[in-house]
């Protein structure tokens, strides 16, 4: 094992130990000592070495980022001593970025619309039939539930160019939407199985058919779900490098994560750029996660979290 | 399959087969379709354009005594080993931290969260970067940092090293979701546990091992699964990372079955390896299932 992975186990073992120590030592010195501060200020600091381990290598992929391409390799690449500059997001963005960009969000939205859609539909059928097809049918979406990517990719590959989907941003959103399918429609049904029955039989009642059921009871009392779904959705949509790896050829139809792999297997030594590549391709969801956090880690755990 | 509805029902409820319609198609064209031409392509030797050839179980009887296999299955299972060993502690830890609601600790986890923002692909180009023996940040530091001049290593161009360090930055990458579990199982344990245990006078190490730990014990099979799932199938990072090199060093078994199928067009026997691949993950999330319920059947805080 290498002695980076010793590092992070000793600093678990430091904490440990901290405790035993701190643990051992008679009840009467313990107090004297101020033990309660003591093993706060302790755990403060493991907390801290953490973020530097954590936060360090995205400060620096910024800094590095901002660096002259000329004065990167003889000056401290942690600091910005030489001066800062811009150039490196232009040449990123003259090399077609705007269109990765463009592209990712069209794939995004695409899929997650798709699948929420989709899911919506089928969980109102499974929560409101509970028995016949429609049980076997989400029985079978828990299995796929299982069923790992990457183990379909030369099928999903000869579908597609059979499909004549292939170097399209379809051969991403139909695969995608298809595999976030399972997940999106469990943790829906999982909700609209609280909406209480009488609400939905008075509004039926009252006349209003599956659709209007739909739209005047379920998607209004269900929107804290039908939003983590979609955002569950949206950030493995954006992130994917799988699929555009294999379904996509031509940089018309590259997403960011293809998008930057090829970046910087093209500009190998001009790492001030591609650290530029890098944080554009994150630089959206930072924003996001700025303005909502909550939202966006309730989605990243989104039907795993209890 | 919707077509034989009425043999239970008299009549077709239409709107329900409408509204079931987009979901079940995308699922079976995409998903089972591709499951059943997974395991009959294991059993054909094809390279994708020309007509494809029946052998039997010519395919797996290869697999069995394909040493590159073998030792990318014995890199997988070290890394999915040693991550869970690294991971799953440093997660417990942190995740118990930050559920305090103290203001310092809202902030770090906020800053802990970050790498889940990053793309695989994304976290691997930055590494390799960071990484790099020419000029790259971890070497500066270890040239100028006295007491950390062990950083001072090609971790990626080592084969030595190379492994250790993927389980690494494979860490890197998810200790912050198993860490947001964690934070989560935390804050679902009733405060009363800690108020009639404070009463009796625990010590906090005591509190750690007699309640929170056991409490957090559907979190921590949880969270074991996805790891061991996770860690299994990891593709995209060290692809960006290392593309399985130095040599093959860092071939894991997700990386083997892609690199038979797609750099040396071998449908067949790739197809072999990916369901070989698709099995063992079944398997375990089959347990993930079957233990956490999904549908929380058992309450981890039965009588409160």
């Amino acid at each position: 094992m290498s002695t980076g992975t010793r590092t992070l186990g000793n600093r678990y073992n430091a904490l440990e130990a901290g405790q035993t120590r701190l643990q051992a030592q008679p009840r009467l010195l313990r107090h004297a000592l101020s033990g309660r501060t003591a093993r706060r200020a302790l755990a403060l600091l493991l907390a801290l070495l953490w973020l530097v381990f954590a936060a360090g290598p995205i400060y620096y992929m910024f800094i590095v980022s901002l660096e002259p391409q000329s004065s990167y390799l003889s000056s401290n690449p942690w600091f910005p001593t030489t001066g800062v500059t811009v150039s490196n997001y232009s040449a990123v963005f003259s090399s077609g970025f705007g269109q990765y960009l463009l592209n990712s969000v069209i794939t995004t939205v695409g899929t997650t619309v798709l699948a929420v859609t989709a899911s919506l539909l089928a969980a109102h059928v499974i929560v409101r039939r509970a028995r016949g097809v429609s049980a076997i049918i989400f029985r079978l979406f828990l299995v796929g539930l299982a069923v790992p990517i990457q183990a379909l990719i030369i099928p999903l590959y000869v579908e597609v160019l059979r499909l004549k989907l292939y170097n399209t941003l379809a051969a991403l959103i139909i695969p995608l939407a298809a595999f976030a399918i399972p997940l999106t429609v469990l943790i829906l049904v999982n909700f609209l199985r609280d909406i209480p029955r009488e609400l939905v039989d008075a509004i039926q009642i009252d006349g209003a058919g599956p659709v209007r059921q739909l739209t005047a009871l379920v998607i209004p009392v269900a929107k804290p779900a039908i939003t983590t779904v979609a955002i569950y959705d949206a950030l493995t949509a954006w992130n994917n490098f799988l699929f555009p790896l294999i379904f996509t050829q031509s940089s018309n139809v590259s997403v960011l994560p293809l998008a930057i792999f090829n970046f910087s297997s093209n500009h190998l030594i001009d790492i001030p750029a591609i650290m530029a590549a890098v944080f554009l391709s994150v630089a959206p969801l930072f924003v996001l996660y700025i303005g909502a956090r909550r939202q966006i880690i309730g989605g990243l755990t989104a039907g795993f979290s209890r | 399959m919707i077509a034989r509805l009425p043999l239970r029902r008299p009549r077709v409820v239409w709107w329900a087969v409408w509204f079931m319609a987009p979901a079940s198609i995308l699922f079976a064209v995409l998903v089972l379709v591709p499951v059943v031409v997974a395991i009959w392509l294991s059993f054909v030797r094809w390279n994708g354009v020309g007509a494809a050839h029946f052998v039997g179980l010519g395919n797996w009887s290869q697999l069995f005594s394909d040493a590159t296999a073998g030792a990318s299955l014995e890199r997988t299972g070290i890394l999915v080993g040693a991550s869970w060993v690294l991971q799953e502690p440093i997660a417990i830890a942190l995740g118990i931290y930050i559920a305090g609601r103290q203001r310092h600790r809202a902030v770090l986890s906020a800053l802990y969260f970050l790498p889940l923002l990053i793309s695989g692909a994304g976290i691997g180009i930055m590494w390799q970067n960071i990484l790099s023996p020419i000029g790259g940040g971890v070497q500066y530091i270890g040239m100028h940092v006295g007491f950390l001049s062990f950083l001072n290593k090609n971790w990626l161009g080592s084969p030595s090293l190379v492994l250790g360090t993927v389980v690494v930055l494979v860490a890197w990458e998810f200790i912050p979701f198993h860490m947001l579990l964690y934070q989560a199982g935390t804050r679902g344990i009733p405060n009363v546990l800690y108020e009639a245990a404070a009463l009796d006078g625990i010590s906090p190490l005591q509190r750690l091992r007699y309640i929170t730990l056991p409490l957090l014990r559907n979190t921590i099979v949880t969270s074991s699964t996805l790891n061991i799932v996770g860690s299994l199938t990891i593709f995209d990072i060290i692809y960006t990372l290392t593309q399985g090199g130095p040599g093959e060093s860092t071939r894991v078994f997700a990386l083997d079955q892609y690199i038979v199928g797609f750099n040396e067009m071998n449908f067949g026997y790739g197809s072999a390896l990916a369901v070989a691949l698709g099995a063992l993950g079944i398997v375990v999330s089959l347990i993930i299932i079957r233990v956490t319920g999904f549908g929380r059947m058992r309450s981890q805080t039965e009588g409160l």
